[in-house]
């Protein structure tokens, strides 16, 4: 496993996981801060209605670490919980997630090189945000993967104490829709998406994964129309290939 | 249903399923990657998965918004192009969308 780990570094040089990498990451999901801030408050406050305690809903949160998931499981949470409720709980929260399952693997070449006990708990922090940020930082040559840590434990360190704020206290705002508060992370996630355009014949997998995501969405129910879209653009991605 | 069906301490065996179900999605990928051989096309595919992932999320949310999502995402495709601070380039985004908003798109 070991020379494998090695064969799959790609740039050459060994990943690194520093404390300085750490602060970098928090550094870069700043401006996304105030938008975790009110959704997690938005969930909170959504698990107390549908009848979670203080401590399941902050404990989901800590545990789980996933906002769209959660809300997708509050639609189907109903007491008292049967085998057959939680069966379909860990049924929505995997389709959901499923797109983790792809960016865990476009980590490979580069957290490859770590090891397990630092690569792992890395994982496990992963967020759509903190991967995006890490994808952008390691196409412009980055190795440290220590800001794939940092981004995502600074978004936890907000999600669980503000889900037991919107718990108690409910929801900051009233109209998110109002302020727009739910486009923040769709446009981030655009916005992150800029620096890593390489003309129009990379980024055909960026409209194969759209237009396959619109047209999932149309014909199957649920939530597979993310991981379907994305898989989709990867895989027309690896029939491109680099000569221009 | 009977309330026999009822599982004592369910509410916490539920967010331990859940909580698997995430850490399987966010490890799994990585783990299984260790034994696929990492060909060029492999390799390409992987590169393009963010551009992918995000298109994918994305674009159902933005057209679903319509018009206001369509202003933000422009708005913030200039602002960073034109090497604006992401948090600057954010606000402004989502004020446009607001704005859009409360003109009544």
């Amino acid at each position: 496993m070991t020379s494998m780990h090695r064969a799959s570094n790609d740039h050459g040089t060994p990943p690194r996981w520093s404390l300085s990498g750490l602060v970098t990451g928090a550094h870069y999901v700043f401006p996304l801060l105030p938008g975790a801030a009110v959704f997690a408050a938005a969930f909170g406050t959504l698990a107390a209605q549908k009848g979670l305690s203080f401590f399941e809903a902050t404990l989901m949160s800590a545990a789980v670490f996933a906002g769209a998931s959660q809300f997708a499981a509050m639609e189907i949470w109903s007491t008292p919980i049967t085998l057959g409720t939680v069966v379909s709980l860990a049924l929505v929260v995997g389709v959901v997630n499923m797109r983790m399952l792809l960016m865990g693997a476009s980590l490979r070449p580069w957290l490859g090189g770590l090891p397990a006990w630092q690569s792992y708990p890395t994982l496990l922090l992963t967020t759509d945000a903190s991967w995006l940020i890490a994808s952008r930082y390691r196409a412009e040559g980055g190795t440290d993967a220590a800001i794939l840590f940092g981004g995502g434990l600074t978004l936890w360190l907000v999600w669980v104490p503000m889900t037991s704020i919107g718990f108690l206290f409910g929801s900051l705002v009233d109209e998110p829709r109002r302020f727009a508060l739910d486009l923040i992370l769709p446009i981030y996630f655009i916005a992150m998406l800029v620096p890593l355009w390489r003309g129009p014949r990379r980024a055909i997998p960026w409209a194969v994964g759209g237009a396959t995501a619109l047209l999932v969405q149309q014909l199957v129910p649920g939530f597979w129309y993310i991981v379907v879209g994305a898989f989709a653009g990867a895989i027309s991605g690896g029939f491109i290939d680099d000569a221009e | 249903m009977t309330p026999s069906d009822a599982l004592t301490h369910g509410s916490l065996i539920a967010i331990l399923a859940m909580t698997a179900a995430t850490i399987f999605m966010r490890a799994g990928g990585f783990w299984l990657m260790a034994y696929v051989p990492l060909t060029p096309r492999v390799r390409r595919m992987l590169e393009a998965l963010p551009g992918a992932v995000v298109a994918a999320l994305v674009l159902p949310i933005v057209v679903k918004n319509g018009l206001p999502a369509f202003l933000s995402a422009g708005t913030v495709v200039a602002a960073i192009a034109f090497r604006c601070n992401a948090f600057v380039a954010l606000a402004i985004a989502v004020a446009t969308a607001a704005l859009a908003r409360a003109f009544g798109f």
